[in-house]
């Protein structure tokens, strides 16, 4: 089997947003999740030593942002004490609707397997972006997540605006073809 | 009114932005009732646009990277 190597040096680039994403919708607060993957990193950094090569990189890291996002639960969770469950009956009325057994969750809702979908569908497509070329990837980044205006990307970066269309369009053909096979 | 394939797919890329003109999108429209490459083109690039709004992607910005390598490279 293949052994696997760390390069720390790259992890900000490669694995930031991807690991952000994953962060992002969980904790749902972008400054905790910023402070998620900072952390990931450090713990990264630190442990290394014990990384064996049995899993690619990103799932190492991926592994300690899981343990960092279910801490980060724990802990503000303690803050507030345990979690509470709270019901209460409506004592006015017997309309429908205040049975525990009417709040349950439709069994034929859509709705949580959306959720879920989506969450991959954006690994999927942070993880095909890493895949592209450092500066296509960039722009494509800017016009699509950021939604910047065409001229001020290209003015931050000191191109014109046929540059970034042919960097858009190499962009997207890339992400169609590595998102092919599952999400076309 | 004829456009090439390749003035056909930026005019696409744009309409992906919302930034082609009205008479672009005409042209493009011509050119998709003819060029079945094209066509097939433009509806894996919208359908490309639609899973990108669809998974609500967030990055991080280019300063919160830069403090994330500094911070990382003090630990080493």
């Amino acid at each position: 089997m293949e052994t696997h190597q760390l390069h720390p040096d790259t992890w900000v680039d490669l694995y930031a947003d991807y690991l952000f994403n994953y962060a992002v919708t969980r904790v749902s607060d972008s400054e905790i999740a910023k402070d998620l993957v900072q952390d990931t990193f450090i713990a990264g950094l630190k442990s290394a030593k014990n990384f064996k090569g049995e899993a690619t990189e990103r799932t190492w890291l991926i592994a300690i942002l899981k343990r960092k996002v279910i801490d980060h639960y724990r802990k503000t969770n303690s803050k507030k004490g345990k979690a509470e469950v709270r019901m209460s009956y409506s004592s006015q009325t017997d309309s429908g609707g205040d049975w525990l057994e009417e709040r349950i969750a439709d069994p034929n809702s859509n709705f949580e397997n959306d959720a879920i979908e989506n969450e991959e569908l954006g690994l999927a497509i942070q993880n095909c972006i890493s895949k592209l070329p450092k500066k296509q990837a960039q722009v494509f980044k800017m016009k699509t997540i950021e939604g910047m205006e065409t001229e001020d990307i290209c003015n931050a970066l000191g191109i014109n605006a046929s540059n970034l269309w042919v960097m858009i369009h190499r962009a997207r053909t890339g992400l169609m073809d590595c998102l092919n096979q599952n999400w076309f | 009114m004829m456009i090439s394939c390749e003035k056909a797919a930026n005019i696409c890329d744009k309409v992906q932005y919302e930034e082609a003109s009205a008479w672009e999108k005409i042209k493009l429209k011509f050119h998709l009732l003819m060029c079945k490459t094209c066509a097939k083109h433009s509806v894996k690039n919208k359908k490309l646009t639609s899973l990108c709004n669809q998974a609500r992607l967030a990055v991080l910005s280019e300063e919160d990277k830069k403090k994330m390598k500094d911070t990382c490279s003090k630990v080493k």
